[in-house]
C-alpha cells in the first residue's frame, strides 16, 4: 500500500522539484552575485538602502493593497448574491469565463476602450462631459487590476458562503438578531476563511503585476514586478531582479503565514 | 379552558407543486407538552418553520398570545427553536453560543454570565461553558441547543426532532430529561418526533401528522386507545387491524365471528375495522379461546415473547405473551370486549369525538 502511494506521487514531486524548488534555488542563489558574476552581498546592501527601491516596495504594497481591498468590496456582495441565486453555477461561470483569457489580450481590450477614442470617452462626449485621459492613469490600472482578480476572490468567498448551513441564519433570527447582526455575528465570521483564501489569491500577484502597470498605468506606478523585469530585460543585473524576487517571496511567506490558519484561541 | 397562546386557523402552505400542510387548526395551552408525531415529510418541520417565523403560512391565520404574528419577524417572536442539526455556531464556544441571544439584547455581562451558567446547568453542562462545540458529543451539542434556547425564557420552545441523533439509551434518559425540565420551566414545548413511543412516553397530547394534516388530537392514552382510524393505530404502536361489520350496538363481527365489544353509535350493517393490540391478547387453550390460531415465528424480546400466528382464514395475529408458546402449535387467544377497538371509514375527529362522547362518557 505504502509502495503504490509513493508512486503516484512521482509526478507531483517531479513537478515540485522542477518548477517549485529549483527555481527558488536559483533565484536566491543568482541574487548574490553581482553583475559580472562575483560573490557579493551588495544587492541587498543596494536593496535596503537605496531610497528607489524601498519606495517600489511601498508602492507595490500601497497599490497591491488598494487593489485587493476594491476587489474585496466588490467580491464579497456579489459572492453573498450568487449563493442567493437560482442558477448560481450558471452566473459562477460566467464570472470564471473571463478568467480563461490571455491576460495580455485583457490588457489590450482594455486599451481600446479606455484610449482617447476609446468606447468610455465617446460615451463621456455623448454625454456632454468631454473627453479625458483615462488610459496611463493609476485609476485605471487600479480598476483594470481590480476587474482581473476579481474572479480569484469571488470564488473562495462563494465556497464559504455557499457551505454555510441555513439553519444557522435562523438559529441567529431566531435568538433575536437582526439581518445586520446575522451578518456580522454568523455569516461574516463563518466565511473568514473564504476571505483569506481570496486576499491570498489576489494581493500575491498583485505585488508583481509588471504587465498591466505598464499597458495601462503606463508605468507610472513603479512596482517590483516592473522591477524584476527591468533588472531581467533590460539592464541584465539577473543579480539584483533576483534579490528583488526574494523579497517578494518573503513578502508572500508573510502574508500567507498572516492570513492562514491559526489554532483556534482557547480561553 | 385558558386563553390559548398559540394558535393556528385553517393554516395552509403550499410551495410550487407541493401542498406541505392543508387546513391545519389546533390551539396550544400555556405550560403543557405538545408533541407532532408523524412520518417524515408529513409536514412537521414547516408547522414549527411558521411558527418561528422562518417561512410564512400561505393562507390562514397564526396567533400567539391572541394577536396575529403572521408577519411578524423571526427575530421579534418570543419562541425559541432547538433545531434538528442543533445549528450551534462552530465559531463560537459553548458559552458564547448560549449567550448569543442574551448579548444581542445588551444585558448586562453579570446577569449574562449568571443566566448562562444556571443554563449550562439546568443541562447538566456545568463546567463545559469553555469547551469548543467540535469537541462536544452529539449529546452534549444537543443540550447547549436546548440551553440556548432557554436562557432566553422564551413563552414556547420549539424542537425539532431533537433526539433523533442519539443512541437509544441516551434517547431514552434526555426524554425524562426533557420532560423535567419542561415541568421546571413551565413553558410550552412544541416538539416534533417521527418516533411513536418517544411522543407516548413525554407528551401531555399528540398530533398525529399525516400528509400535511392533523389525523387526531388527544392525551397519549387516548390515541393509543382509542386510534381514530388504520393509519393511526397503525402508526402508534404495534396491532392487529381487521376487516368487520357491525351488527348492532355492542355488538360486532370479524373473522366470520361475533363478538360483544363497547363500542356503539354505528349503524348496524356498517362496515368497519376492528384493532386488536398485541398486548391485550392473552394465549390460552384452543377451548378457552375466542380465536384459534397457528404459532408461524416466535421471538424473545428480553421482557416478552413475540408471537407471529395465523388463523384459519389467513388474517395474521401478532402477539405479545409472558409465556412462550411453540411454534406450528394450535392456540386459542382471548381478549376482553372492551380491548376490541372498532374504527370507522372516513369518520372525522369531530364526528369521532361526539360519538364516544354520546357512549362512552363515563370513560
Ligand atoms: N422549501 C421547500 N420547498 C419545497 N417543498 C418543501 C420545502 N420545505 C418542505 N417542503 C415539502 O413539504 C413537505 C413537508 O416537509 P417537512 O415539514 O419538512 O416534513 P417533516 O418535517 O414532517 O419531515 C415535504 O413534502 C417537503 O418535500
Ligand atoms: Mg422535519
Amino acid at each position: 500500500m505504502k509502495r503504490a502511494h509513493g508512486f503516484y506521487s512521482v509526478p507531483y514531486v517531479l513537478w515540485l522539484a522542477l518548477f517549485v524548488i529549483a527555481p527558488l534555488v536559483l533565484i536566491v542563489y543568482q541574487s548574490f552575485f553581482n553583475i559580472s558574476g562575483q560573490f557579493t552581498f551588495d544587492n541587498y546592501k543596494l536593496y535596503l538602502s537605496s531610497g528607489t527601491y524601498l519606495r517600489m516596495t511601498l508602492n507595490s504594497v500601497w497599490y497591491a493593497l488598494l487593489i485587493t481591498a476594491l476587489t474585496l468590496l466588490i467580491s464579497y456582495p456579489t459572492a453573498y448574491w450568487l449563493s442567493q441565486t437560482k442558477h448560481k453555477q450558471l452566473w459562477l461561470l460566467l464570472i470564471i469565463l473571463p478568467t480563461w483569457i490571455n491576460l495580455l489580450l485583457k490588457a489590450y481590450a482594455f486599451i481600446g476602450i479606455f484610449s482617447q477614442g476609446g468606447s468610455v470617452n465617446r460615451f463621456l462626449q455623448f454625454f456632454g462631459f468631454g473627453a479625458h485621459q483615462l488610459l496611463f492613469t493609476n485609476t485605471s490600472f487600479i480598476l483594470v487590476a481590480a476587474y482581473i482578480e476579481i474572479p480569484f476572490m469571488i470564488l473562495p468567498i462563494f465556497n464559504a458562503i455557499d457551505e454555510l448551513k441555513p439553519s444557522l441564519l435562523n438559529a441567529s433570527k431566531d435568538l433575536g438578531a437582526t439581518n445586520w447582526q446575522t451578518f456580522s455575528k454568523v455569516v461574516f465570521p463563518l466565511t473568514l476563511d473564504g476571505v483569506k483564501a481570496g486576499v491570498q489569491a489576489v494581493f500575491i500577484p498583485s505585488l508583481s503585476l509588471f504587465m498591466l502597470t505598464r499597458l495601462i498605468g503606463g508605468n507610472k506606478v513603479i512596482t517590483l514586478g516592473t522591477a524584476i523585469e527591468e533588472h531581467f530585460l533590460v539592464t541584465q543585473n539577473w543579480g539584483m531582479g533576483s534579490t528583488i524576487g526574494v523579497v517578494l517571496i518573503i513578502a508572500m511567506i508573510a502574508i500567507m503565514f498572516l492570513t492562514g490558519e491559526r489554532k483556534k484561541r482557547g480561553r | 379552558m385558558a386563553e390559548p397562546i398559540i394558535t393556528f386557523q385553517h393554516v395552509y402552505k403550499r410551495y410550487d407543486d407541493t401542498v406541505a400542510l392543508g387546513d391545519i387548526d389546533f390551539e396550544l395551552e400555556q405550560g403543557k407538552f405538545y408533541t407532532l408525531l408523524g412520518p417524515s415529510g408529513c409536514g412537521k418541520t414547516t408547522i414549527l418553520r411558521i411558527l418561528a417565523g422562518f417561512t410564512e403560512a400561505s393562507e390562514g391565520k397564526v396567533t400567539f398570545k391572541g394577536q396575529q404574528i403572521n408577519r411578524v419577524p423571526a427575530n421579534q417572536r418570543q419562541i425559541n427553536t432547538v433545531f434538528q442539526d442543533y445549528a450551534l455556531f462552530p465559531h463560537l464556544n459553548v458559552f458564547d453560543n448560549v449567550a448569543f441571544g442574551l448579548t444581542l439584547k445588551r444585558t448586562p455581562k453579570k446577569d449574562i454570565k449568571r443566566r448562562v451558567l444556571e443554563a449550562l446547568k439546568s443541562v447538566r453542562l456545568a463546567g463545559y461553558e469553555d469547551r469548543e462545540i467540535s469537541e462536544l458529543s452529539g449529546g452534549q451539542q444537543q443540550r447547549v441547543a436546548i440551553a440556548r434556547a432557554i436562557v432566553n425564557e422564551p413563552q414556547v420552545l420549539l424542537l425539532d426532532e431533537p433526539l433523533s441523533a442519539l443512541d437509544a439509551k441516551l434517547r431514552t434518559a434526555m426524554q425524562v430529561e426533557l420532560r423535567q425540565l419542561q415541568r421546571r420551566l413551565g413553558i410550552t414545548f412544541l416538539f416534533v418526533t417521527h418516533d411513536q413511543g418517544e411522543a407516548l412516553a413525554m407528551s401531555d397530547e399528540i398530533f398525529v401528522m399525516s400528509d400535511g394534516k392533523i389525523l387526531q388530537q388527544g392525551s397519549p392514552v387516548d390515541i393509543y386507545d382509542e386510534p381514530i382510524n388504520h393509519f393511526v393505530a397503525d402508526f402508534i404502536g404495534e396491532s392487529n387491524i381487521v376487516k368487520g361489520r357491525m351488527v348492532a350496538d355492542y355488538q360486532v363481527q370479524f373473522v366470520g365471528k361475533q363478538f360483544e365489544c363497547s363500542d356503539a353509535g354505528i349503524p348496524a350493517h356498517e362496515p368497519i375495522e376492528v384493532v386488536l393490540r398485541p398486548e391485550d391478547l392473552v394465549l390460552t387453550d384452543v377451548a378457552k379461546g375466542k380465536l384459534t390460531v397457528v404459532v408461524d415465528t416466535q421471538v424473545f424480546r428480553g421482557n416478552l415473547y413475540e408471537i407471529l400466528s395465523h388463523d384459519a382464514d389467513g388474517n395474521q395475529w401478532l402477539i405479545h405473551a409472558v409465556h412462550k408458546a411453540k411454534v406450528g402449535q394450535e392456540v386459542g387467544i382471548y381478549f376482553e370486549p372492551e380491548d376490541i377497538h372498532v374504527m370507522r371509514f372516513g369518520e372525522s375527529e369531530e364526528e369521532f369525538d361526539a360519538r364516544l362522547e354520546q357512549y362512552e362518557g363515563d370513560d
